[in-house]
């Protein structure tokens, strides 16, 4: 965290001003570190894929990076749409290990995606969790096997609920050091 | 904690990008080959634990690697992967050895539950290697130290006979090695991930070693409180190893000579009849020959057992074997003591190589365990070896030849130390100064 001092979070095509403060607010608590909303200002058509009608994370992570990154800043791009990378039918978010940008995709969080019905706290709590584990990623951190660490990795939203949007000690003490 | 290493073959930069970025964040070591031929070079100089392959490549295709690989790395985990998925592919690739088939894309948690496999697969084998490694090391048996005619002729015979099924007669003076012998037999057999049990009958009466061989059942006599499996029993697919055979009673000749027969028992008490298949090794320090003669062993079981006869020779016909010998123990007891590895001085050696030893081996070994235990640490010396007693034979039928040596080892024993040594030989110390002035004798430096 030594050289890190902001996190810029990029909301694109995201209009819900709450979750967007709940998201500031809290990853600033969880890294103890200044956190700043940014505007967007790129079009997402040329990174939508026609035959998967999905957008292809791999090139809007590399766009996050080439227009917002910054040096001794994380960035994270904030989406609403449902990413893909060309191996995978779906992820939730991606992040270069140990590098400065993420991305971060609410499209499969809702309840509504599964038929279920609509709860925003649980959709907060989950893209929460989803920014901080590929932010996590941006710090160097990989997949955990404790039990509740934000960084456990998560296939299913399933899993995103069972952990808690915090690092467990061991991630924790490798975050700050 | 060692991170597991994945190579993905892939000629598709994306995917190959997207797997590398997915399993670094999941805590591997991630390498990426474009093409087949490009894996193989990378797979000569280095390992990985899973290999994920495209089916369809340029060149060479994803099958093809897959069977390339297999013939360098059989237990390989090969994961092929491919946009085009024909049921015949699929079962080609499982049949060449793949560890399992995807086709992409594929769901996320697939993926994590292809791995998670794979890995277990791996700290499967992993661990059965590791067992495989133990229980050779349990069946391995200690060195059989030697370099004389004598025991490479018998280390010949063992490893001949060890291969067979027959049984074998193990003759030797005590303290020999004879149970060194049956262990390398076993150990260098078919039967050696099976048990060698061992039953010394000499030290048994007729009674129970009945039941230790038979073994018994509940209440078939005053303390036999469970059942109880017999040595026969336990040595099933493996080798019983019966030591001092001469000593067992007539009864038990007959009994024995039935089971080796027909490989079946009752244990004691029971009526349900065992089978067990073990091969039998028997030791003696006796002439059975002689015993069968004489009508104190069994005619018929002495050739059932003595199909073949391996003689271990006494230590006194193997003298050159000494120095191998004494540094094998002094090694070994200074491991066990975790001291430093001593030394011996060539007097000692040289006193050594003149003894008889008549306990033969387990006399060396005991000689040489002692000395590094009242020794000095560094050196094991004369005097830290107790063999004045017996040897050498005197050589000389004159009394003053005889006396001179009795003092000379009197005086090694007690590191010529006049006052001791004087009056262990019941005289004065005027006098021994006189006989040592005598006879000439000198302190060995």
């Amino acid at each position: 965290m030594n050289n890190v001092n902001q996190i810029n979070l990029i909301p694109f095509r995201i209009v819900d001003k709450t979750l967007l403060e709940m998201l500031r607010y809290e990853t600033s608590n969880i890294f103890a570190c200044r956190v700043q909303l940014k505007e967007a200002r790129t079009e997402l058509g040329q990174f939508f894929d026609g035959s998967r009608r999905q957008y292809n994370a791999d090139q809007l992570l590399q766009m996050v990076d080439q227009k917002y990154g910054q040096e001794n800043t994380k960035t994270a791009g904030l989406f609403q749409v449902d990413l893909f990378i060309p191996i995978l039918t779906y992820i939730f978010g991606q992040a270069y290990l140990n590098g400065r940008t993420a991305v971060a995709s609410g499209y499969r969080l809702a309840n509504e995606r599964y038929g279920i019905k609509s709860e925003q706290s649980v959709y907060y709590n989950r893209f929460l969790k989803e920014v901080v584990h590929e932010l996590g990623h941006n710090f160097g951190l990989i997949h955990c096997r404790n039990i509740g660490c934000v960084m456990q990795a998560s296939t299913y939203v399933e899993d995103i609920d069972l952990k808690n949007a915090d690092f467990c000690p061991t991630c924790r003490r490798q975050l700050e050091q | 904690m060692k991170k597991n290493s994945i190579l993905i073959v892939d000629d598709e930069v994306s995917v190959r990008d997207s797997l590398y970025n997915w399993f670094l964040e999941d805590g591997f070591e991630v390498s990426c080959a474009e093409d087949a031929s490009k894996a193989l070079k990378m797979l000569d100089h280095e390992h990985f634990d899973i290999i994920l392959a495209d089916i369809k490549m340029p060149g060479m295709d994803g099958l093809e690697l897959l069977r390339r690989i297999k013939q360098i790395i059989p237990d390989a985990v090969v994961i092929v992967i491919t946009a085009f998925a024909t049921v015949d592919t699929a079962v080609q690739a499982l049949k060449d050895g793949a560890f399992d088939y995807v086709t992409k894309p594929f769901d996320p948690d697939d993926l994590s539950h292809l791995i998670r496999n794979a890995l277990r697969q791996l700290s499967l084998q992993e661990e059965n290697e590791n067992l495989r490694e133990r229980v050779t090391a349990l069946e391995q048996v200690e060195d059989i130290i030697g370099q004389s005619d004598a025991v490479k002729k018998m280390l010949a015979e063992v490893e001949q006979v060890a291969k067979s099924n027959t049984s074998v007669i193990i003759t030797g003076e005590s303290g020999t090695g004879k149970e060194l012998i049956a262990k390398a037999i076993h150990a260098n057999s078919s039967r050696k991930f099976f048990p060698l049990v061992s039953v010394h009958c000499g030290a048994l009466t007729e009674s129970l070693l009945e039941s230790e061989l038979f073994g018994h059942e509940k209440g078939a006599f005053t303390g036999a409180v469970y059942n109880r499996k017999g040595r026969f029993e336990m040595a099933d697919n493996g080798t019983i190893f019966l030591d001092e055979i001469a000593t067992i009673s007539s009864k038990m000749q007959v009994e024995l000579l039935r089971v080796l027969e027909s490989k079946s028992f009752v244990r004691v008490g029971g009526n349900k009849t065992i089978t067990s298949d073990f091969r039998v090794i028997c030791a003696t320090n006796r002439d059975l020959k002689k015993m069968v003669n004489e009508g104190s062993f069994r005619e018929d079981l002495y050739y059932r057992l003595n199909v073949v006869n391996i003689k271990v020779p006494p230590l006194r016909e193997r003298k050159d074997d000494i120095p191998l010998l004494v540094n094998y123990f002094i090694a070994k007891y200074c491991k066990s003591m975790s001291r430093n590895k001593v030394t011996i001085e060539a007097a000692a050696l040289k006193r050594l190589q003149e003894y008889d030893f008549p306990g033969n081996v387990r006399e060396l070994e005991n000689l040489i365990e002692r000395a590094i235990v009242v020794g000095n640490g560094k050196e094991i010396r004369l005097r830290d070896l107790p063999l004045s007693k017996t040897t050498p034979a005197p050589k000389t039928e004159s009394l003053n030849e005889l006396e001179r040596q009795h003092i000379n080892q009197m005086l090694s024993k007690y590191g010529w130390n006049i006052s001791h040594t004087a009056q262990a030989l019941g005289i004065d110390r005027v006098t021994l100064y006189n006989k040592i002035k005598k006879y000439d004798l000198k302190q060995e430096s």
